[in-house]
């Protein structure tokens, strides 16, 4: 989401619009989607909370849970998304800054409305967290360490953890399996993987080899290049249990 | 008798709720008024956040005393399932004491994450009206991190490391486990159902 537009990048860059926000909520609950996340990648950057008029109208229309991210920095942001209809909500660099915000979440909301996203990247020093990733400008290295992240964030209450692999973002090539699976190793919250899905059998291979519970995908969906049907009837002849 | 009330246990998200009935063209209030939920047709007691919290919003608008006293249908959903047993782990609190049992934290496993979040079948299905026309093969979205072991209550259970209850049913309370509001057309059929009691 960027000002009221879904919008999709390349490694966390150069933007373009893909499509109306309620056009497309529509199409992907009546395609299958298991749940849908809305980032609203200009909030963090900016330094404003997300727009919250388009989640009161997504909220009535979907039937499937959804969850909201971007700029949540305080109890108050978080419970009007969850008063507007969101299931979830999804903290990322206000957390990075302020890991209190995770306890004071999970005691307010319990830790199933929880999620804490990680933008993930390969350094020299290992996988480290990065903020700001919505704004290339603003882009910076946290200066923490990915796994001790997932694993602070679990003690401080997080439910759920989305890593997204930004080496593999928007290039289709596969979900970064040996970086998930080193992460699932040390998550015994819900893990879902993004970054990277190109092909269906991406699709299997995380869940097969770096045993996520869920995949989560943009471009592929946008671009029609896979249809939600379609993947969710070859998960299942490989053996993976997904709703039909 | 008015409509269908869904009791303001102070938890966010009955928007969600809300919109549901919406959807099937009913309207829901929500209220923590004690004469306006005794003297609705039906009663939603929904819950997000935890069973110490929500039992002490209860007890503070004195509807702990009238709820186990209320003869038209009432549906828990979720935390307001669970609220329906003595007592929940969760804070180590009283409940509402409608259904025997107590409600336990899950364990988390390595293949088996907690809190419970997804989309999963029931295990098996006693005939119902809450759940007229859902069969095995129908997915319903389920988020909790504690749980009641199935009962003689139980009309259904859900395997998760082991079954635990997903409906429950005694007299004119019922209690869902997952989110009806959230689990598409199956959901949105047992809403239909709950209706129609």
């Amino acid at each position: 989401m960027r000002d009221g537009q879904v919008v999709k990048g390349v490694r966390f860059r150069d933007h373009r619009v893909v499509g109306d926000i309620m056009t497309l909520a529509q199409r992907y609950r009546d395609e299958g989607a298991d749940e849908l996340v809305f980032y609203d990648i200009t909030a963090s950057p900016q330094g404003r909370s997300v727009d919250r008029s388009w989640v009161r109208r997504v909220a009535r229309v979907l039937d499937i849970p959804f969850c909201v991210a971007g700029g949540i920095r305080s109890v108050a942001d978080a419970e009007a998304v969850l008063n507007a209809g969101a299931e979830k909500i999804s903290v990322n660099s206000p957390a990075l800054a302020d890991p209190g915000l995770i306890d004071a979440l999970s005691r307010r909301f319990g830790a199933q409305c929880v999620v804490v996203g990680i933008d993930s990247q390969l350094t020299a020093e290992g996988y480290r967290a990065y903020q700001f990733t919505g704004d290339p400008a603003r882009t910076r290295e946290s200066g923490r360490d990915v796994l001790e992240w997932v694993r602070e964030a679990q003690a401080r209450g997080a439910g759920e953890i989305v890593l997204n692999c930004m080496g593999s973002d928007g290039v289709r090539r596969g979900y970064d399996i040996e970086q998930l699976h080193t992460v699932r190793a040390a998550c015994h919250v819900p893990l879902v993987a993004s970054g990277g899905a190109g092909a269906i059998e991406h699709f299997t291979a995380a869940f097969r080899d770096a045993g996520v519970d869920a995949a989560l995908a943009a471009s592929v969906f946008h671009d029609g290049v896979i249809a939600i049907p379609q993947l969710k009837r070859a998960l299942r002849a490989a053996g993976i249990e997904v709703r039909p | 008798m008015t409509g269908t009330v869904i009791i303001d246990s102070g938890g966010a998200n009955l928007a969600s709720l809300q919109f549901a009935f919406e959807r099937l063209g009913a309207a829901a209030r929500v209220s923590a008024d004690a004469r306006e939920i005794a003297a609705a047709e039906r009663v939603v007691l929904p819950g997000v956040g935890s069973a110490v919290d929500a039992m002490r919003r209860l007890r503070g608008a004195d509807l702990a005393q009238l709820i186990p006293t209320l003869t038209q249908p009432v549906l828990g959903i979720c935390l307001g399932m669970q609220l329906l047993f003595e007592s929940s782990a969760e804070g180590a609190t009283d409940c509402l004491a409608i259904l025997p049992g107590a409600v336990h934290r899950l364990e988390a496993s390595a293949r088996r994450p907690v809190p419970h979040m997804g989309w999963n079948r029931l295990a098996s299905l006693t005939n119902d009206p809450l759940l007229a026309g859902v069969g095995p093969e129908a997915y319903f979205y389920f988020v909790h991190s504690y749980a009641a072991a199935p009962g003689p209550f139980t009309l259904a259970p859900v395997e998760y490391g082991g079954p635990l209850s997903a409906v429950v049913r005694r007299k004119n309370f019922w209690g869902v486990q997952f989110h009806p509001e959230r689990s598409a057309a199956s959901g949105a059929r047992v809403l239909e159902n709950f209706l129609g009691l």
